[in-house]
């Protein structure tokens, strides 16, 4: 009888990351997405009503002044400019990055924060049962809630907060608010990751007679690593939206929220420069997800049961 | 010398949404050290539920369980014995050696001596090369493989095995229960093996439980005439004296035969 | 994987016992409930006590008081908020739904979307609505229904995705040999698989659309919705009664979850 059929087969090589080519061409369409978009963009400007279209007392399509809608290569050209007449004033896109990497910054310190409660979280609902009947509920409700509301209530908390030279800055409570907003996807998506293993690879541990923290360890930690970075990613980008309005309601000087204000409040008279905080969002939120990807790449081992669905 | 498994009076009841569920009444059973036992018959007789009990994964209603002279539960927090599931069970994120590794992590020891006995482990299983690989670039019988690799790692005396080869074709089968043979042989640790198949049963066994269900209880136990399991090879399944062992716990499975003596067939 | 099934000995294995308690149907109703209740009675403790000052943490019966005097206020803002909502989460789930069948038809038109619809998953889409307002007119609403259109389009789309993948062979080979064309496929197989993917998407973007809508009022516009009567109120310090618009947003969020909820269920029973 021959054992080589099932002694030594090829192994089943399965690629994990789509090769070079491949990449390359899904970049090549993103591109080509983006300018699908512009040229609907100018169409639209070249051939729609100049009034817009509005019906009844609704407006439906916007006007294509060069006030309401700027030009691509104005909004680009913008971008290189001063960021106002004044003697010294740095160029926009200078501005907008400086600006968008303080937001960064909180936005990272918020995600730090939410995480570590999401995860602290998930583990007190797997341990105990009467935690996640208690406690999931409360959670999911809560992302029905804009704390946003409370940032200024946040700020008068923080501004009280005297712990021998700690003092609390205005960018703290920016930072526990993009926390709120990161924390509900890592601890439901925690949860999940610890509750995914099957009952075969309980019952191994159970075999092996070991404990509640040596089955987290082992077992559910890494099995919870799929489920883990989507919502890692999704927290990211939570924080940084949470940020920015943050930033937006408790008024903090110097993040992009500020500036997406102010520009915008400039706009009948420099329209092109109202887009340009947006592009500093924009980019804000591709560099937080695409941080999170990068941590996910080095995960690859825990994600060898990851579908491509 | 103690029995690896002694099974006294053990019943074993499931409260389900429809009333109660005898899976097993009235089981007693020995299983000496070095005796490899399987048990068979048919679904719901409570073979698997045995094998559990054993394993101290559930408890009896009534009754005990002892392994080598402890309580089944004593035992597994003890690690007297290795387990294998019909699935392979592997984790997939640990390599083949990680795997294998895997209760001696658990369990403190680490460093050269884990390395050393994984290694030992690999060879014995034949896997040699595919320490580095991990389970999805594996077939079924080399997860299998990797399985059991694992339920020997530290040594245990007692195997048990819910029909680990269920999954696997037919010649992958033949093979690894050669495979358990040469493995059991080696290591002289006593077996209880859960299976559906007969010829499986009869190949593999000094003894076969027939157990039948509804309730679950021991139908008969045959000992298995082929000598001993150590010197057991691949011609066993074309000899006469197998097909009479299969034939006699067909018969048992069927219900109270009487013992099996030459029936026409034809003897070489 | 084998789809042997493991050797069915009795009906129902034991329920390992320390996992039993506490997650059966009465504690799961009774667990939270008296959670919540427990923390709004301290927080009214705490309130009332004077340990901390009355604007910083106004006490639940201060903030019931604020609803029942602004209860007419609260609904008719709740309205607006909720309309534009609405009208983002009809427009943003129809344009994903069609999207999500173009993409499934052209890898081309797939390839274009995808990135974008990823980059709109982590974008702040909330930022935008400045210059919508611009590009809208100050006065006009439908900056901020484009807004809550945009975030509810991506999960829509991408659970649409999802469930257009969902086909199995082995129902597509059964179309095949019945030489069916491809509009039949996709109505008898395609799109019933897809369907309880797109009302999960479109439940997880009902709580985004009203988060967004409520959201990009604070960013200008026409007053009058529960976003900007919260900042309103905020600023000029009468906490009790953002809070109490805060409730507003909170049942309203929890109203367009339980509906798109009861839809989904409805879709997903019938499969």
């Amino acid at each position: 009888m021959t054992h080589t059929a099932t002694v030594a087969p090829a192994p089943r090589q399965r690629s994990r990351s789509a090769p070079t080519r491949v990449r390359g061409r899904a970049w090549g369409f993103g591109a080509l997405g983006l300018v699908l978009l512009a040229v609907l963009w100018e169409a639209y400007k070249l051939l729609g009503p100049a009034d817009g279209l509005v019906i009844g007392d609704i407006r439906v399509l916007p006007r294509t002044s060069d006030l309401a809608m700027p030009h691509i290569w104005e909004t680009a050209g913008r971008l290189f400019e001063p960021v106002t007449r004044a003697e010294g004033a740095r160029v926009l896109w200078l501005e907008i990055t400086i600006a968008a990497s303080l937001t960064l910054g909180i936005a990272a310190a918020g995600w730090v924060v939410g995480v570590t409660v999401g995860i602290v979280l998930a583990l007190a609902m797997q341990r105990w049962n009467l935690a996640e009947s208690a406690v999931l509920p409360w959670i999911i409700l809560s992302q029905t809630v804009p704390l946003i509301a409370f940032a200024p209530v946040v700020k008068s908390w923080g501004s009280r907060i005297e712990i021998g030279a700690f003092e609390w800055q205005d960018w703290m409570s920016v930072a526990v608010i993009a926390s709120y907003l990161a924390f509900f996807p890592v601890a439901v998506g925690a949860l999940k990751g610890f509750q995914s293993p099957d009952r075969l690879h309980l019952e191994l541990m159970r075999s092996y007679s070991v404990g509640w923290w040596q089955t987290m360890r082992y077992l559910r930690l890494p099995a919870a690593v799929p489920y883990l970075l989507p919502a890692l990613r999704l927290a990211a980008a939570n924080a940084v939206v949470g940020a920015v309005v943050a930033e937006v309601s408790t008024g903090l000087q110097g993040g992009i929220g500020r500036l997406v204000i102010q520009y915008a409040g400039q706009a009948s008279g420099d329209p092109a420069k109202a887009w340009a905080p947006i592009l500093g969002a924009i980019a804000l939120g591709l560099i937080a997800a695409g941080s999170v990807a990068l941590m996910g790449a080095l995960a690859r081992n825990y994600r060898r049961t990851e579908d491509a669905s | 010398m103690t029995d690896a498994v002694t099974v006294t009076a053990v019943d074993k009841v499931f409260e389900a949404a429809a009333g109660q569920v005898v899976a097993l009444s009235g089981i007693d059973l020995a299983v000496e050290p070095g005796e490899f036992v399987s048990l068979i018959g048919p679904s719901g007789c409570g073979k698997s539920t045995l094998l559990r009990l054993i394993a101290d994964l559930d408890t009896p209603t009534s009754g005990s369980v002892e392994v080598f002279g402890t309580s089944a539960h004593q035992a597994r927090v003890d690690q007297k014995y290795g387990i294998a599931f019909q699935q392979a069970g592997l984790l997939p994120w640990r390599s083949v050696a990680a795997n294998i590794a895997l209760p001696l992590e658990l369990h403190g020891s680490g460093g050269a001596a884990t390395r050393e006995r994984v290694r030992e482990l690999i060879a014995l299983v034949g896997l040699d090369d595919f320490g580095d690989r991990y389970p999805d670039e594996l077939s079924g019988g080399m997860q299998q493989r990797v399985a059991i690799a694992r339920a020997l790692a530290k040594k245990p005396d007692l195997l048990l095995m819910d029909e680990p080869f269920g999954a696997l074709d037919e010649m992958t089968r033949e093979y690894m229960q050669t495979e358990l043979l040469r493995i059991s042989a080696d290591t002289g640790a006593a077996v209880v093996f859960v299976t559906h198949s007969i010829p499986e049963a009869v190949y593999l066994s000094d003894r076969v439980v027939v157990m039948s269900p509804r309730p679950g209880r021991i139908e008969a136990v045959v000992p298995m005439a082929l000598g001993s399991t150590a010197s057991r090879a691949d011609d066993l399944r074309e000899d006469g004296a197998f097909f009479e062992m299969i034939t006699a716990v067909r018969e048992a499975l069927h219900g109270g035969a009487p013992a099996p003596g030459p029936r026409g067939v034809d003897n070489r | 994987m084998s789809a042997a099934t493991t050797t069915a000995t009795a009906a129902a294995p034991a329920p390992t016992r320390s996992r039993a308690w506490g997650s059966g149907g009465t504690a799961r109703v009774v667990a939270p409930i008296v959670l919540g209740v427990s923390v709004v009675v301290i927080w009214q403790l705490v309130a009332g006590s004077g340990l901390v000052e009355a604007y910083l943490l106004p006490s639940p019966a201060a903030i019931g008081a604020e609803i029942v005097e602004f209860w007419p206020s609260m609904v008719s803002a709740g309205g607006i908020t909720g309309l534009n909502a609405l009208v983002g989460l009809v427009a943003g789930s129809l344009i994903g739904i069609v999207a999500a069948l173009l993409a499934s038809t052209r890898r081309s038109i797939d390839g274009m979307l995808a990135p974008i619809v990823a980059a709109l998953a982590v974008i702040p889409i909330v930022a935008l609505a400045p210059v919508l307002n611009t590009m809208f007119g100050a006065d006009s609403q439908t900056g901020r229904q484009l807004i809550a259109a945009l975030a509810a389009f991506v999960p829509v789309f991408l659970n649409t995705a999802r469930g257009l993948r969902q086909t199995q062979p082995v129902h597509r080979d059964l179309m095949r040999s019945y030489a069916a064309s491809n509009v039949q496929i996709m109505r008898t197989i395609t799109l019933r698989t897809a369907a309880p993917f797109t009302f999960t998407g479109i439940r997880l973007a009902s709580s985004l659309a009203v988060i967004s809508a409520l959201v990009a009022e604070y960013f200008g516009g026409p007053r009058g919705g529960l976003g900007s009567l919260i900042s309103t109120s905020a600023a000029t310090s009468a906490y009790p009664r953002a809070w109490a618009y805060v409730v507003a947003a909170i049942i309203l969020g929890l109203a367009f979850s339980l509906v798109t909820s009861g839809l989904e269920r409805l879709v997903s029973r019938r499969r």
